[in-house]
């Protein structure tokens, strides 16, 4: 009789447990959702082909965001440009050839915290080191160099991990052919684990593009219809944007369907990038077999 | 006179960090030759088959003491390039690892980039490789296929035709057919026997049969230490040491 009521207690705690994960489940789904859904639906009406082709107008509160959406898109790509080599090859130095000690746990603990630190730090690192010392000024340049500043821990970090799951097989194999081992990692390793290397990298780049803090004091500028001509021009960027006509302009609440778009705009360029970051990892997922 | 002793290891200990692995192994392996080594699990022999072409230098942390002569020089010396060792000194592995390429570019990525680029002779090189791997009545029509698709006895042959079409002088064998069915078992011991005309074997094996079967010369292990090195019949028919004898009779504690 005790035996039964301890068990019934059981399976009364397990119903319960059970129901609290599903529900935590169920909540961020709903959170996520709701808050796509909320975008969406405030955003959709600002969209149109001259919202996204067009300079804005009239203090910014008619006219378009192209020169936002392209100053993001440069931004990104300059901070690709400049993290993904460098992450690969300190991930390539870390993995594969620096002796396993000291050195190598601290330098990895450095690359740790500098994923935890606060993106307006690094912000204000671009604004000191790019655009004062070394007078690039506020403009793409110095804002991709902090973009990439920022997204390197990612890269460092999904690169490594890609790196280690290649099999050790591999490089032994490579190896006992006399292949010296550069070749081994440029012909075996890099190859094997490029799709990690690259979906991992393309979230940090989702990130980078989303970002304000860093490129408020570096590239960012609060209006210029003027299209970038060089690296060192200042460009429009989507999320500064956003907070420009959300805090800042001199009409916040007439420019409402703006911003919604300007948010819309940058979610689905964000979500675009996932994507192909997601369609990347599985096809290849599916060629390999190890 | 004429040196008929490819490698010869010269009191070699070896050492993982400060565990001692090997000690005082001194061995001459003889061309065209197969030599087996035998012995139970982590007794050194397949340490030692690694100290031949210093795989082992992979491993941080290693230390060894003694000479490993290859063709009467020390592999060990400092101006010795490991990677020109290794184009002489071929290995294969316990489980088949080819690459995840196709079978075609498995055989000749190791030539290639050793620097043979004309496609005709890579093509020639890789029948040659196949064949005497008796792998190529089976992938001859495959060849552009990955290499995954085969089975693992077709992957190890594919591993030893790639391990071939180096031209090494020497082929080791790490326990080459431990993770293979009985029929693909046979195929590769038969083949061994064509190749000893041409290469000399080394071979690491748990297969006590095996090594009585394809060896001329068997090295029995124990701890680290060579205990008894001789001719495959003697050491099956009558061996000197009592422990040599007991693990061959499987009365090894």
């Amino acid at each position: 009789m005790a035996l039964q009521s301890s068990m019934r207690w059981r399976y009364l705690k397990e119903g319960f447990f059970f129901g609290l994960v599903r529900l935590s489940a169920f909540v961020i789904t709903a959170a996520l959702g709701g808050l796509l859904f909320y975008i969406f639906f405030n955003g959709l009406g600002a969209i149109s082909w001259g919202f996204l082709t067009l300079p804005p107008t009239d203090s910014m509160t008619k006219g378009g965001i192209m020169p936002a959406i392209l100053g993001t898109v440069y931004l990104t790509l300059g901070a690709i440009a400049i993290a993904l080599p460098l992450g690969i090859t300190s991930a390539i130095y870390l993995t594969e050839y620096a002796r396993q000690g000291p050195l190598v746990r601290v330098i990895r603990i450095g690359v740790n915290c500098l994923a935890g630190v606060p993106s307006i730090v690094f912000g204000l690192f671009g604004l000191g080191l790019f655009v004062v010392f070394l007078q690039f000024g506020s403009c793409i340049l110095s804002g991709a160099l902090t973009l990439g500043i920022l997204i390197l821990p990612t890269i460092i970090g999904a690169s490594e991990e890609a790196l280690k799951g290649v099999p050790q097989t591999f490089r032994e194999a490579s190896l006992a052919l006399g292949v010296s081992k550069w070749q081994t990692i440029y012909r075996i390793v890099l190859p094997s684990a490029m799709p990690g290397i690259l979906t991992g990298s393309i979230l940090g780049i989702g990130r980078a593009a989303g970002e304000t803090a860093p490129i408020m004091f570096t590239a960012a500028a609060f209006f210029t219809a003027k299209l970038p001509s060089s690296i060192f021009d200042e460009v429009m960027a989507l999320p500064f944007h956003i907070y420009v006509l959300a805090t800042a302009g001199t009409h916040i609440e007439a420019t409402r369907p703006i911003q919604f778009g300007t948010v819309l705009v940058l979610v689905g360029l964000v979500l675009v990038v996932d994507l192909v970051a997601i369609i990347i990892r599985s096809t290849i997922r599916k060629r390999k077999r190890w | 006179m004429e040196d008929n002793r490819v490698i010869k290891t010269k009191d070699v200990n070896f050492y993982y960090g400060k565990f001692r692995a090997l000690t005082d192994i001194s061995m001459d392996f003889e061309k065209n030759r197969v030599t087996a080594l035998i012995g139970p699990s982590g007794c050194g022999k397949s340490t030692l088959l690694r100290l031949l072409n210093r795989m082992n230098d992979l491993i941080d942390g290693t230390r060894v003491e003694g000479e490993v002569l290859f063709e009467g020089k020390n592999i060990y010396d400092p101006e010795v390039d490991p990677v020109e060792i290794r184009r002489r000194i071929g290995m294969v592995f316990q489980k088949p690892n080819p690459f995840p390429k196709s079978i075609f570019s498995n055989i000749t990525y190791g030539p290639r980039l050793a620097g043979l680029s004309d496609r005709v002779e890579l093509e020639a090189l890789a029948e040659q490789s196949l064949k005497q791997a008796v792998l190529w009545d089976e992938v001859k029509d495959i060849l552009g296929q990955s290499a995954m698709m085969l089975s693992g006895g077709q992957q190890q042959r594919l591993c030893i035709a790639r391990a071939l079409a180096m031209k090494p002088d020497v082929l080791l064998m790490d326990e080459p057919t431990s993770a293979l069915d009985p029929i693909s078992t046979a195929k590769i011991e038969e083949l061994i026997q064509d190749l000893k005309r041409q290469y000399t074997i080394i071979i690491v094996t748990h297969n006590m049969q095996q090594a009585a079967r394809i060896s001329d010369k068997t090295g029995f292990f124990y701890i680290g230490k060579l205990i008894e090195y001789s001719a495959t019949e003697k050491i099956f028919t009558r061996p000197d040491v009592k422990q040599t004898e007991d693990y061959i009779t499987g009365r090894f504690g």
